[in-house]
Parts: structure tokens; C-alpha cells; sequence
């Protein structure tokens, strides 16, 4: 028999029923009465003074209704814009990238808001930009912003000897005698690898729509990963206290880290205080390339030593970020808690940094900072095994760490599932068989990520008809709805459709910590069980008198609280949901459960891709995709194959393509044909292996689902190319052009 | 002028000029038809023209007076899921959806005019319609199963 009843199934989407029938409500669906539409002027140069700002003519053209500047702001009288971080940071005295926003306008029409833009007089007076990451690092480059110091954002520095920088943060990590580790050595590799900065490709667009009150509390509609820190961040720039802000979900198209940037709804908010009415914007597709925050690109130096017999003594790294034009979203902090972690290294040194540069600033996307890690670290591994002749999986599963076991950050292991999805890939792989073929070959690759746990509230109603309605405060990006679901029908022993979930408004939700970090379902599901337990225990008391059985020895199942002594002693959830408002009742069966604190429970992924290279074209053609991760239980497996299959086809977008063009800083493909994804032809079905050690502290051992495996894919594609033609690319996207120049220099030497 | 879209009549304000997609969304507010590019590359805006899948981002209304218009809204008739809807969501090909009315459409237009297709020909057909989410797997199992039965 099986464990659970509803947790562990395939139960499709609650959501779906309303995405295919185009009824579901995203931002930019909304529509209200009289309402106004907002357009954004940009910056056209990356690096640049701003003489001088004239709105003026903008202002007095008919149907103009506002336009504002930072020095409309009232959030940037108490701070730095830099501290209101995922927001539109409105030019001051200077651009720090190409489309930075200058000012914003709001008319009666887009056609009026677009023509007003044309008219807003801007004066720059243009600065060299500094557009490399190892050029801004060094001291004689002048620094971008004159008052930011390393690790001080926008706080001057106690010590009076530091200087300003471009590089925002630095962190180092430092553990055994990494000399003595490379002394012990038999053979030491050292190498290079870049990635380039890279988009989320979400297919919907940003768009806001916001409206003020007369009491002056200000409502706004758009995607967010997180209601509540959107509502925060948007109070502050606003200059209200957040409660006089209201965060309406509404559906997303798509997110992977980049939707908790909010580059409208804020503008879009002072806009509707400005005018009095209802203000809409939503940006083209060009504005989300130009604008719509990237992944860092990076340049990652790396050296690992190893014994004969393959185990490693000594790793050393220096990792670097290209933060962009702005210090705010660092990608350092992920660094010590997400590299090397998956392999017991005694003596390691980590440096890692995140610089500033003249091109479009930079956020989270599916598992910040660790994809482009492990593009180094396991192209790296791939190249040991090779110089050692050992099996890649073998010499993985050699070195790989275990429970108790101390991860560079300083953190003991908890159990995790390395050897046991590893092995789980070697005997798929060994079923699968060799590849065979010409210019074929095969690459495997790990990937870890730490993942994040956040703070969440829950509350539960029993109703009157025994159905239960779950009500929360966090948007669905991955599907969480349901799987949350399927948590409360399992705790009630009801069926999925006597569960309805309510993902409230930020004046109606329990508070959430945003969807990110892979920790909604990880963290969010126990607040949802306490929430569930505290409800049981007020039908326990209910029913107990009426079955004359201790409340302790009441089950639930079936829609009925049942003594667990005789099924036949039961009573259906409807009439205790009744009798709770009666005369004998406690009054309505509200449950509340909260959670905060919880550790992460981090999760592995393991990838082997089969690739067949042209070598007249260079063009790689995707075979077959396989990953094996550890989910610890899966509550939902199609939801999570889902995830998985997902991640893969942006990794190989990642690895293969995609990419920004720039020319002097201002990116220059802008639309989806330029700035190439995969297509449905461009990818195989990806097999996927859904391995449960479970977790010691997720709900029913769960774990992080939704950032795991991305991380693994770029230099699983890579060691596949090489396995396939010879050609080592240490630098993305590993396009036919480079491919073919590999193939070219390989004839040669 | 007037449009035929899902069966009904509508008298259209929006001048000849304007796209289908922003009468659509804007004049219509017919929002299940998703704007995802406005230049043809994603496919989010699919619609059906006499049948046959099209990118209203990149067509102009008064090109398409008189003839038929299905939209995501139209696709299913009385209350009844068309296969393919059914199948999207039972095959969970449907995650943030907003690539999904664009989908259903071009492949309701492929297997009409190829009921038997190979996976390769499914691949094909959807190839000019962008999903970000899914990795396209469970997508094309719907479509196949839809083909089999």
C-alpha cells in the first residue's frame, strides 16, 4: 500500500484549466475604467553625465497628464536608490547603463505617452564606459560610482585608507594548507572558463497597472515572485508605509529569478498618485532585453589537484561577476554555500567577486551564481578524468561528499543524496549502453544547490460543506499551488477537488517570503501542515463528544474524522464544519501554522547528454538529455519532471546560443529572433530520474525542486563536445562558429 | 468594419491599421491571446485565420474582414474542452501559460491538416511558438496523444 493517497501523484494543475481557455489573468489583462497608459524614457548611452533635464514640452502636450524624474521620487530623498533594490533606478546625475530610465509619462493614450517621451529634452555628456569585468577591477580604472566601497553599498567605510571601487562585494574562503594540498598532488590542472551574460526568456513582458485612492493607499496589479517584498521595496520608493500599498497577484508568465525585479510597477504606482487615476504600463520586448535585468555573465579561474588513484587534495578558484551598472544584487554571497560543496576537498581557497561594468545591471536567475560556477568546476572535473583515464561518474562518486561532512561555507552536511543519484545515473547509463556513431559523444556533469528557506504564513478554513480553502500569500511560479494542494488533501484525507487555495492579496495573505531560491514548497509546506495540524486538532475536539472517542484517537480520511479503533465510529467534515458555528461549537475551524528558520535541505542533480557535432556546419544536435536528482519526495513527480525538463532546455539555451550582443555597453539584439532560444526542434525529450532520499527537514523528507537542474547542464553540453570532436570550449555559448574554429585549430596542431 | 471571431459578429472601432492582436486585447479585451514579442518570434499571439495559424502581432484587422477567427477563447465549444486542451492539461504541458493559447492553436491547426503526424513533424509544427517553462517534452506528448486517438 502506498504511503500517501494524494501526496506523490501525478495530479495535473489546478491552474490549467484556466490557462487553456485564456481566462487566467495576468498583469497585463488588467483593465480598469478611465485609465491612463505610462511609457519610460531611456537612456541612449551606457556611461554618461546628464547636463540637462527639460520636460517641459513633454508636459504641456495635450493628453500629457504627468511626468516625473528622480527628483519627483520620495523615496530618494531618505536614500540611495541603490538600497531600493529590484526597482527602476530613475537617473540622477548620471546613466550607469544604456536604457537606464531618465523619466516616465502618463497620458491618455500610448500613442500621446510615446510622442511625449519624444520630447523630453536630455543633455548627456558622454563618459568612456567601462564594459570589461577584469578592466574595471583594477585600481587605476575610475570607479563608477565615486562613493561605493567593496562590501560598503552605499555606506562610506570606517577605515579612511579605502578607496572607491568597482568591485561591489568580495569574498574569500580559506580552509587546509592549499600549498600542501597541491604538493600532494600527482597532477594539477588550471584553466579559465567565461560564460556570457544570459536572459530568462520568460515570454511575458513586464506590465503594471496601479491605482490611488482617495485615502491615498495605492494598489497595484503585476508579476511578482514576491507580494510582500514587492510591497515593501515600492512603499519605500513611494515614500508610504507599506500597509498603504496593496499587492494584487495575478497570474505569471514566467519568472526563474527575474520577476522579483519590478522595473514598472513602481513608476507606474507614482504615476497613479500623481494623476488620480489608474495608470497602465507594459513593457515591449525590446525594453525586456534592453532593460529586463540579465544573469551575470563571468570569468572563472580554477585549478584542482588530484592524486593518481583520483581523489582531489587542493582546489582553488577565483570567480567573477559582471555585475552590471548597479552593486545591488550580488552574486558572491551564493558563491561559498554552492561551490564544491559536492565533493570532500580538504584544503580549498575561494575568491570571489562581483564588478561593476557600463552594460545592463544584473538579478537572480535559477540558482544565482552557480550554473556559471559549475560550467568551471565540472567541465574541470571532466578534464581530470579524462588525464586520469577514470570513468567520469566513477571519479565523482570517489570524491563526493557525505553526511557531517563540512562544505566550504563552514556548514555541516546534512544527508543529502550524491552517491546515491550518481550511482543512480552510472546504472542508467550502463543500461542505456554506449554511444556509438561518429562524431558522437557523451558528457555527464553534477550540479548542487544549497537552496533558501524563507518565513510563510498559512491559514486554513474548514467550511460548512467539508471542503477546506488554504489561504496564502505567495505567487505560483512552479506550480506550488498544487502541489500545496495535494499537501492539504493528504492532511484532511479529502480529495484534490474538495481543496481550494486562495493566494490572497497583500492586505488579505498571511506573509510570505518571495518565490525564489527554490524554498516555496520546501518552506511554504510547513507552515501549510501546522496550518492543517491546528485545524485537525479543533475537529479532533469537535468530533470527539459526538463519537464518544478520545480526540487523540481520531484519523482523518475519506472526508470523515474516524476513530482509529472502529472505522465504523465516523462523522463527515461537513457536519463538524456545521455544528462549529453551533451552540456546542468553538465557533469557525480556522487553522494557522507559520514557519521560520528552517535550514535548507540542498539537493544534487546529475546530466549526461549524448550530442552529435557537425563538423562542416559545427552545429550540435541534441541526442538524448537524462538527469538523475535527488527531490527527496516528490509530492507531485509530472510537476517535477516538468522543472526538470524546463531547466535543461535553458541550460542548453544557455550553453549553445543564447547571449547579449553589445556594441559599447547598449545591447544590440532586442528581439526573440536575435536573441535565440531553443525551439522545440532544438531539444530532445529529457529523461528524468526522480531519486528520494529524503530530507530530515522537509515535510514527508522533501526537498529544493526548481533551481537544481539548471546548474548541472553547461558543462554536461560541454563534455559532450569534447567528447564528440576532441574540442574543449572553456567559453559560452559554444556556437557552430566556435565550434568550428576548435575543429580548425585542432587540424592544425 | 466588422470581424468574425469565434462565431460572432463585432463591429470594430480600431482603425484598418491596427493589429489584430491590439484589437484583440485592447478593443475587444479578448486577453486569453498573449503578447509576447510583437514581432512574430514567439507565437504567443497565434490565432486562427480560416483555419490556418498566424501571428496576429503581425497582421493588420483590415486584412482579415470576412474571414473566420478562432481565437483561444473559441476553442472550446459549449463548455466542451477541445482534446487538445484536455490533453495539456492532463500531460502537465501547461506550467506558467502564457505560451499555452498560442500552442493550442498552432496545434490544432497541424493536426487538422495532419492527423498522424511523427514526433519530428510535431516538433516541426511548433517550432515557431517559444515555451520557456516546460522544455517542451510534456507539450509535444499532449500533441502526440491527441494524434493517436
Amino acid at each position: 500500500m502506498a504511503k500517501y493517497s494524494v501526496v506523490g501523484k501525478r495530479i495535473p494543475r489546478i491552474d490549467a484549466l484556466s490557462k487553456v481557455t485564456g481566462t487566467a489573468i495576468y498583469s497585463g489583462d488588467v483593465t480598469l475604467p478611465d485609465m491612463l497608459y505610462g511609457k519610460v524614457c531611456r537612456s541612449p548611452h551606457a556611461h554618461a553625465i546628464i547636463r540637462r533635464l527639460d520636460v517641459t514640452k513633454a508636459r504641456s502636450l495635450e493628453g500629457v497628464m504627468a511626468v516625473i524624474t528622480a527628483s519627483d521620487v520620495p523615496g530618494y530623498k531618505n536614500r540611495s536608490p541603490l538600497l531600493l533594490v529590484e526597482m527602476p533606478h530613475l537617473a540622477q546625475e548620471k546613466v550607469v547603463y544604456a536604457a537606464q530610465p531618465v523619466a516616465v509619462v502618463a497620458a491618455t493614450s500610448i500613442e500621446i505617452a510615446e510622442k511625449a517621451v519624444g520630447l523630453i529634452e536630455v543633455e548627456y555628456e558622454e563618459l568612456p564606459p567601462v564594459l570589461d569585468v577584469l578592466e574595471s577591477m583594477k585600481p587605476e580604472t575610475p570607479p563608477i560610482y565615486p562613493d561605493l566601497y567593496t562590501n560598503f553599498i552605499a555606506r562610506p567605510p570606517t577605515d579612511k585608507d579605502s578607496k572607491p571601487s568597482n568591485i561591489a562585494y568580495h569574498i574569500s574562503v580559506n580552509r587546509g594548507d592549499l600549498e600542501a594540498g597541491f604538493r600532494e598532488a600527482d597532477l594539477i590542472i588550471e584553466n579559465t572558463f567565461r560564460t556570457q551574460p544570459i536572459h530568462h526568456g520568460y515570454l511575458e513582458p513586464f506590465a503594471a497597472v496601479a491605482k490611488a485612492d482617495v485615502n491615498g493607499k495605492v494598489t497595484i496589479w503585476t508579476q511578482t515572485q514576491g507580494v510582500f517584498t514587492a510591497r515593501q521595496m515600492i512603499a519605500e520608493f513611494l515614500g508610504l508605509p507599506p500597509t498603504q500599498v496593496k499587492l494584487v497577484p495575478v497570474e505569471i508568465g514566467g519568472a526563474f529569478g527575474g520577476k522579483s525585479y519590478l522595473p514598472l510597477a513602481p513608476l507606474c504606482a507614482l504615476l497613479a498618485m500623481k494623476t488620480g487615476r489608474p495608470v497602465r504600463m507594459e513593457m515591449s520586448r525590446d525594453e525586456v532585453l534592453r532593460d529586463g535585468r540579465p544573469a551575470p555573465g563571468s570569468v572563472t579561474t580554477i585549478k584542482i589537484g588530484v592524486t593518481k588513484k583520483g581523489y582531489i587534495t587542493a582546489a582553488s578558484a577565483t570567480f567573477i561577476y559582471d555585475a552590471g551598472g548597479f552593486p545591488e544584487m550580488s552574486h558572491t554571497m551564493f558563491v561559498r554555500g554552492n561551490t564544491f560543496s559536492q565533493y570532500k576537498i580538504p584544503n580549498i581557497k575561494i575568491e570571489a567577486f562581483d564588478v561593476l561594468t557600463n552594460t545592463v545591471p544584473v538579478t537572480y536567475y535559477r540558482a544565482p551564481s552557480t550554473p556559471q560556477s559549475h560550467f568551471a568546476i565540472e567541465s574541470q572535473m571532466d578534464l581530470i578524468s579524462r588525464a586520469l583515464g577514470m570513468d567520469p561518474l566513477q571519479f565523482r562518486i570517489q570524491n563526493s561528499t557525505a553526511e557531517g561532512d563540512t562544505t566550504p561555507s563552514g556548514e555541516i552536511l546534512p544527508k543529502v543524496g550524491f552517491k546515491e543519484t550518481l550511482e543512480r545515473m552510472a546504472e542508467y547509463l550502463r543500461q542505456k549502453g554506449s554511444l556509438q556513431g561518429e562524431n558522437r559523444g557523451r558528457g555527464v556533469a553534477c550540479g548542487f544547490w544549497h537552496g533558501a528557506a524563507g518565513s510563510f504564513g498559512a491559514y486554513v478554513n474548514v467550511n460548512i460543506d467539508g471542503t477546506v480553502t488554504l489561504v496564502i500569500g505567495v505567487t505560483d511560479v512552479s506550480g506550488s499551488r498544487t502541489s500545496i494542494a495535494q499537501i492539504v488533501a493528504e492532511e484532511f484525507g479529502i480529495p484534490m477537488e474538495a481543496v481550494s487555495i486562495v493566494v490572497g492579496d497583500t492586505d488579505t495573505a498571511p506573509w510570505s517570503s518571495p518565490s525564489v531560491g527554490s524554498q516555496t514548497i520546501y518552506s511554504l509546506s510547513h507552515a501549510v501542515y501546522r496550518a492543517c495540524q491546528d485545524a485537525k486538532d479543533q475537529l479532533r475536539r469537535l468530533a470527539s463528544p459526538r463519537l464518544g472517542v478520545p480526540a487523540s484517537e481520531i484519523e482523518f480520511a475519506n472526508g470523515q474524522a474516524i476513530f482509529k479503533g472502529d472505522t465504523q465510529k465516523s462523522i463527515p467534515l461537513a457536519a463538524l464544519g456545521r455544528s462549529s458555528l453551533g451552540f456546542r461549537g468553538e465557533g469557525p475551524i480556522v487553522g494557522r501554522g507559520s514557519i521560520a528558520g528552517l535550514p535548507p535541505a540542498p539537493s544534487v542533480a546529475v546530466h549526461a547528454v549524448d550530442v552529435e557535432v557537425d563538423k562542416e556546419t559545427g552545429k550540435v544536435k541534441v541526442l538524448s538529455y537524462a538527469v538523475a536528482q535527488d527531490v527527496g519526495l516528490a509530492i507531485n513527480p509530472m510537476s517535477i519532471e516538468g522543472q526538470i525538463q524546463g531547466a535543461v532546455t535553458q541550460g542548453i539555451g544557455w550553453a549553445l546560443m543564447e547571449g547579449y550582443v553589445f556594441d559599447r555597453g547598449k545591447v544590440q539584439n532586442t528581439t526573440f529572433l536575435d536573441y535565440r532560444m531553443p525551439t522545440a526542434t532544438d531539444v530532445p525529450m529529457i529523461d528524468t530520474m526522480l531519486v528520494e532520499v529524503g530530507s530530515t527537514t522537509g515535510i514527508y523528507g522533501l526537498r529544493h525542486v526548481g533551481e537544481p537542474p539548471m546548474v548541472g547542464t553547461l558543462a554536461a553540453v560541454a563534455n559532450a563536445i569534447h567528447s564528440a570532436t576532441g574540442v574543449r570550449l572553456k567559453t559560452l555559448p559554444m556556437t557552430p562558429e566556435a565550434i568550428l574554429k576548435g575543429i580548425k585549430k585542432q587540424g592544425k596542431s | 468594419m466588422k470581424l468574425k471571431i469565434n462565431g460572432r459578429e463585432y463591429e470594430i472601432v480600431s482603425g484598418p491599421g491596427t493589429t489584430l492582436l491590439d484589437v484583440l486585447r485592447y478593443e475587444l479585451r479578448l486577453t486569453g491571446t498573449k503578447e509576447g514579442c510583437g514581432t512574430g518570434s514567439c507565437g504567443s499571439c497565434t490565432v486562427l485565420v480560416d483555419g490556418k495559424a498566424i501571428n496576429s502581432c503581425l497582421v493588420i484587422v483590415g486584412e482579415v474582414e470576412g474571414k473566420e477567427i478562432t481565437t483561444i477563447e473559441g476553442l472550446s465549444r459549449q463548455g466542451k474542452l477541445h482534446p487538445l486542451q484536455q490533453a495539456f492539461i492532463n500531460e502537465g504541458a501547461v506550467q506558467c501559460g502564457f505560451c499555452t493559447p498560442g500552442i493550442l492553436l498552432t496545434a490544432k491547426a497541424f493536426l487538422d491538416s495532419n492527423s498522424h503526424p511523427t514526433e519530428s513533424q510535431i516538433r516541426q509544427a511548433i517550432a515557431g511558438n517559444l515555451c520557456r517553462c516546460t522544455g517542451y517534452d510534456k507539450i509535444v506528448r499532449a500533441i502526440m496523444s491527441v494524434a493517436d486517438s
